[in-house]
């Protein structure tokens, strides 16, 4: 499990804000996504946290190409994904695929759930006609769905159904890694676990490997192996599940935590103070100089506004940008 | 469950077609309209089935006779049968909207398409072309392009055709179309289910044609009757003017507009014609009203009370 199966490596993503009708000019920056660096290891589950607009979506859409990133390198099995174009992005993206957020958008209303999942096979000519149909019921089963529904539309299916249709057509290519864009958020509770459950499973029958993006905090403990965290376009501490909950570094991943009801009243009162977080997170157009978080972070120092903390190892695997620590 | 055989009973699908005709069918008013419509495509096409006397010929003797049995809607001023002329006339009304319509959709749709998917320089030149268009007066254009089309001495253009009329009056009617289908499909192309497609190496051509094409179909639908009331209504005009449809060969528009001078002495030479256009352009509206609703997905939902 120590071999590295994508490797980011600076990748920055700014969206230009233009003005002008005719002439268009750059005005300004998103600072969507700033130099961020991590590796992926085979068959773990990287979990990516953050508040929304954080840049978490906008990380794995990059990975996955679907943004062109402004620089930096996505390297998958030794590869550039961000030199490539056309056709090889194409046959190589075949290993990389995605589950998105939101089960209603994500497929296409004016197709049958059996035409959604059969696409890839027809577009890369893996299987025509009775082969094809074969595939879909095959992929039904897989994620629990009854194949003989393959004729209906998405607006027939509920939204945990609706998700496991999309997570039938992202395992059509026999994928390596799944970018899991927050697939369970847009579920309700008792849909969320069986979903999760299903995406367990999976990984164990398959050997799939993970990147999970997600906001819910005891959701990420439960699934991944790994946690990073982000804030305002930069990851601000990574490290082992375990350590990462138990001994957070960064004071953002401490006001996280601290966040992150118990259900239980008696331990939720006895737990220490909650961190409470002031202000508004920073226009990511004009982030704060040195460390994104000293705006907000209640151990800002002189040394916070000047410079921007590195991400560094300050336990064996267990990484942090904070000049504090 | 690992091997799924395939004789399982597959459920057979749903069409979303018999779903749309049921939602139509509880559209009270466009189902009336379009019976009406119906009534008079059915009398229009088969107009020589129903005539009693060629729709050209003259008979002096009988000028100006109001309606009765033996002329149901009158003559005109040269003795022709008006019921004749009326129902033969609406034949090139309605071919020359209908074709014009699909002209205008046709053009429409493929500029709104390359504009909203490709955006950037392609929606630039396409959306400025649009624009273009839109701002040179209409009726000016027309009457120019019809006039000049008809100097032209070619074999498909001879008097009486229908053809170029219908290809000057679709081509200076697209730019609604292709707004309209650019909106949507900016819309459509950031949606999650495009950027599946995406991933799963689905191209650019398909994704126009499987992905955006089928969602932006409604729309274009129901513009396409407005737009088809829209021709007939511009080749009433164009041929009441005189720059449409030469005569004999009647339409409504240059029907009525050899009415003018007999309005108060023979006024069903048009009343007639005036209440073909009128009728039909109505159940047009309706018509488009009923597909809106529909087509609506969303209204699927919130339509059951």
């Amino acid at each position: 499990m120590s071999e590295n199966l994508l490797q980011v490596k600076n990748l920055v993503k700014y969206f230009p804000i233009r003005r002008g009708v005719l002439l268009k000019r750059d005005v300004g920056y998103v600072h969507a996504v700033d130099d961020i660096s991590f590796n992926i290891m085979k068959g773990e589950t990287l979990g990516l946290v953050g508040e929304s607009g954080c840049g978490k979506s906008t990380a794995g859409r990059t990975i996955l190409q679907l943004y062109r990133p402004t620089s930096g390198r996505v390297l998958f099995e030794g590869e550039d994904l961000a030199s490539l174009k056309g056709q090889a992005l194409r046959q190589k993206r075949r290993k990389l695929q995605m589950i998105f957020q939101d089960p209603y958008a994500s497929l296409n209303p004016r197709m049958t759930a059996g035409d959604i999942v059969g696409e890839p096979f027809i577009v890369h000519r893996l299987a025509q006609g009775t082969q094809v149909q074969k595939e879909v019921m095959r992929l039904f089963s897989l994620v629990g769905l009854n194949p003989t529904f393959i004729n209906r539309f998405p607006h027939e299916f509920s939204g945990g159904q609706r998700q496991r249709i999309g997570i039938a057509r992202s395992l059509a290519l026999n994928p390596s890694l799944i970018v899991c864009d927050e697939p369970i958020s847009a579920l309700d509770v008792s849909i969320q676990a069986q979903v999760v459950n299903l995406l367990e499973d999976l990984q164990a029958q398959l050997g799939l490997t993970y990147l999970f993006i997600a906001h819910d905090l005891s959701m990420v403990r439960h699934i991944c192996t790994r946690v990073a965290v982000m804030y305002l376009g930069v990851i601000v501490e990574i490290g082992g599940r375990d350590a990462l909950y138990q001994t957070p570094l960064h004071p953002y991943t401490h006001a996280l935590l601290s966040a992150v009801p118990i259900p239980d009243p008696v331990k939720e009162e006895q737990r220490q103070q909650n961190i409470p977080l002031t202000g508004d997170v920073p226009s990511p157009i004009r982030p704060p100089s040195g460390c994104r978080f000293r705006t907000r972070c209640p151990l800002a120092a002189e040394i916070c506004a000047e410079q921007r903390p590195e991400l560094l190892e300050k336990a064996p695997g267990h990484w942090a940008a904070c000049h504090m620590v | 469950m690992a091997e799924t055989p395939l004789a399982i009973a597959v459920e057979q699908k749903e069409s979303l077609f018999r779903r749309f005709v049921y939602q139509f069918l509880k559209h009270g008013m466009a189902v009336f309209w379009s019976m009406i419509l119906l009534g008079i495509i059915v009398l229009v096409a088969g107009a020589p089935l129903f005539q009693r006397y060629s729709p050209t010929d003259q008979d002096l003797y009988n000028r100006f006779q109001p309606p009765s049995a033996e002329h149901w809607m009158g003559t005109d001023d040269l003795g022709r049968d008006m019921w004749s002329r009326t129902i033969n006339g609406g034949r090139i009304s309605l071919v020359v909207g209908l074709l014009a319509m699909s002209i205008a959709i046709g053009i429409g749709t493929l500029v709104g398409l390359l504009s909203g998917f490709f955006g950037g320089w392609v929606d630039a030149v396409l959306m400025r072309l649009t624009e273009i268009f839109q701002s040179v007066p209409r009726l000016f254009l027309l009457l120019v392009l019809t006039t000049f089309l008809r100097q032209l001495d070619l074999p498909w253009l001879r008097p009486g055709t229908f053809w170029p009329i219908a290809a000057v009056i679709g081509g200076l009617s697209w730019m609604g179309v292709a707004r309209l289908v650019r909106g949507n499909t900016m819309e459509l192309r950031d949606q999650e289910f495009v950027l599946a497609a995406r991933m799963i190496g689905v191209g650019n051509l398909r994704i126009l044609l499987r992905h955006i094409l089928p969602n932006v179909a409604s729309p274009i639908i129901v513009t396409a009757t407005l737009g088809l009331a829209g021709a007939i209504i511009t080749e009433s005009g164009l041929s009441y003017l005189g720059f449409g449809v030469q005569l004999p060969t009647p339409t409504w528009g240059n029907m009525l507009s050899a009415t003018q001078k007999y309005l108060t002495s023979a006024p069903w030479m048009a009343i007639f014609p005036g209440m073909m256009i009128f009728l039909v352009v109505i159940a047009i509206n309706y018509l488009g009203d009923g597909l809106r609703d529909a087509l609506d997905p969303y209204h699927v939902e919130k339509g059951e009370k």
